[in-house]
């Protein structure tokens, strides 16, 4: 069969590359789910189904307080990354002043700059001051590399606002609360529940930043899943990496729905 | 000018509404985000002592230590990896954008969620799983140990007994392949998503009067489509190289004892060699550089723009 010009996605060669760019993404992945459910602890051979791995994780006090603290942490930090966010989103799109651009560049500047780096600055900062290791460094941390993408998500949609309907709601006689409560705030809510999603994501799966501003009592699932993995290999990780992959999975289909409705909405 | 000028209101007009909506999350990012930084610009002309506690005095030795030949070598080996990641991305990742770009409407959306998906897989995840596969008794070495075995079978069927000799696992994991394979993998989505996205808005016009001209669909491909892509190709790329430079994770658990990439020494400054100055100047130059290479993509852009 000859294909059209153009008609590349029918050819033969390039769906033997995407079968091919498919396998190495997702083999891996696919061989760490499956032999988490394997009844034999060798790991090679499947040997039958078994939750078993799962319960002994669940049982495993530090995997649990791990995961405990991931979530704690996701929580609060994607809590006040989300005020803190959107407050930046919406003043920038509001208002102008010198030196926004500068101002701008600042403030994206933690989701370009290498991670290591800014983990490093971190624990020295705390150093410095004598503050503890512990959920509330690691917090801030989380905080400080959510704002950005908070601020980005929020900014988009609120440029779209019509100032209009504020400028009506004031004409109305409505004070700059009311306005912000009853006009502004709704209008932005499928921004701030996709940009507090994003940065729950974010802070689940952040491993850099929280290896080096996590003190004792307050690992979290990826750090703990590293110091198991630096022991070696056993189904107990692959339970718990399970566990942390259908979370953000999860997180991932919630954003997608929630994106579709941001769509739908004026 | 984007549009956002129109409606933009002077800040000293309601000077409440500006501080309370920018002064809490700016307040935020200089604490815990600009003075670290600044600490660690600070830490870097310091010198530890006996404790490891950083005195400033000030001095220019770490930076000079930063440029010895020892910690060159990393570096040089750190570019050379991570350039090494980018090509075998480009190489895998060109043909599944523009596979995607020109697949029928219904299959683009699923498709490109099957990349994505990876993605937002941890980092360590997909690290640890990478061991599974490549460790001397895991999943591959287990597969190429049935495929001998069929091949004994068939050779001592055909007459030719111990032709494929015994199976020897072979030594994938703890090598700088490894690092290379799992890094690919990390990074595969940044290159693919940023070249779909040129594709997608290319002229398809183009295409069609190079191959009506007379041009092979191999010259197509060289002369018109990857010209256009050259921009998208270049963030993907530069994004991949950036990402690789900087990782510690994945030669900290994939490499061999010799796997030390800049990101590792320093973590190995922060950590068990207790040298903040130095690790604090590692860094710093690995900021700088990833800011020259975003320098260098943004100055591309405007080249071409004009």
């Amino acid at each position: 069969m000859t294909a059209a010009p153009l008609d590349y996605a029918r050819r033969a060669w390039m769906k033997a590359v995407f079968a091919v760019a498919f396998l190495f993404l997702y083999f891996p992945i696919a061989a760490l789910i499956v032999f988490s459910f394997n009844a034999g602890t060798r790991g090679v051979a499947w040997e039958g189904f078994t939750f078993a791995h799962y319960v002994k994780a669940y049982g495993n006090a530090q995997l649990h307080e791990a995961f405990v603290n991931s979530l704690v942490v996701a929580v609060v930090s994607a809590a006040m990354a989300t005020v803190l966010g959107a407050g930046l989103g919406v003043g920038l799109q509001r208002f102008r002043f010198s030196g926004r651009a500068a101002f701008e560049s600042w403030l994206y500047l933690p989701v370009a700059i290498p991670e290591i780096c800014m983990a490093v600055a971190l624990l020295a900062f705390f150093a410095a001051l004598d503050i503890d290791l512990g959920l509330p460094t690691v917090i801030a941390g989380h905080v400080a590399f959510s704002i950005p993408f908070v601020a980005l998500v929020v900014r988009a949609r609120y440029r779209r606002f019509d100032p209009e309907l504020a400028e009506a709601s004031r004409d109305l006689g409505a004070s700059e609360w009311q306005t912000f409560r009853r006009i502004v705030l709704p209008y932005l809510a499928p921004a701030l529940a996709a940009g507090a999603l994003l940065a729950f994501t974010l802070s689940i799966d952040d491993f850099v930043i929280t290896f080096f501003t996590t003190g004792p009592g307050s690992t979290t699932l990826p750090v703990k899943i590293y110091s198991m993995v630096r022991l070696g290999v056993s189904p107990e990780i692959n339970a718990a990496s399970t566990v942390l992959i259908a979370l953000t999975a999860a997180l991932v289909v919630l954003a997608s729905r929630l994106q579709g409705r941001k769509a739908l909405a004026p | 000018m984007d549009d956002s000028w129109r409606a933009a209101d002077d800040w000293r007009r309601a000077r409440g509404t500006f501080l309370a909506l920018l002064g809490p999350g700016s307040a935020w990012l200089a604490v815990f985000f600009t003075a670290p930084l600044a600490l660690i610009w600070l830490y870097g002309f310091s010198e530890s002592d006996r404790f490891g506690d950083p005195t400033f005095v000030p001095t220019a030795e770490n930076y000079e230590r930063a440029f010895e030949w020892v910690h060159l070598a990393i570096a040089a080996k750190s570019a050379r990896i991570a350039a090494e990641v980018t090509a075998i991305s480009v190489l895998v990742g060109f043909p599944v954008a523009l596979g995607i770009a020109f697949a029928p409407a219904r299959w683009k959306t699923p498709l490109l969620v099957l990349v994505m998906l990876p993605f937002w897989t941890n980092l360590l995840v997909r690290t640890y799983a990478w061991i599974a596969v490549l460790r001397t008794r895991g999943h591959l070495n287990n597969a190429l140990e049935y495929l001998h075995a069929r091949a004994t079978v068939a050779a001592d069927a055909l007459g030719l007994p111990g032709l494929f000799g015994v199976f020897a696992p072979l030594d994938l994991l703890y090598q700088e392949s490894a690092v290379i394979v799992a890094l690919v993998h990390l990074h595969l989505p940044f290159l693919v998503l940023p070249l779909y996205a040129v594709l997608e808005r290319m002229d398809r016009s183009l295409l069609e009067a190079s191959l009506d001209l007379g041009a092979s669909q191999w010259r197509t491909f060289r002369a018109v489509v990857v010209p256009l892509a050259m921009p998208g190709l270049a963030t993907g790329a530069l994004l991949v190289f950036i990402l690789c430079l900087g990782n510690f994770v994945v030669p900290d658990l994939l490499g061999g004892t010799d796997a030390i990439m800049i990101g590792n020494l320093i973590a190995q400054q922060f950590g068990a060699a207790r040298d903040w100055p130095f690790g604090a100047v590692l860094s710093l130059l690995l900021l700088y550089a990833t800011f020259l290479a975003l320098w260098l993509r943004a100055r591309l852009a405007r080249g071409r723009a004009t």
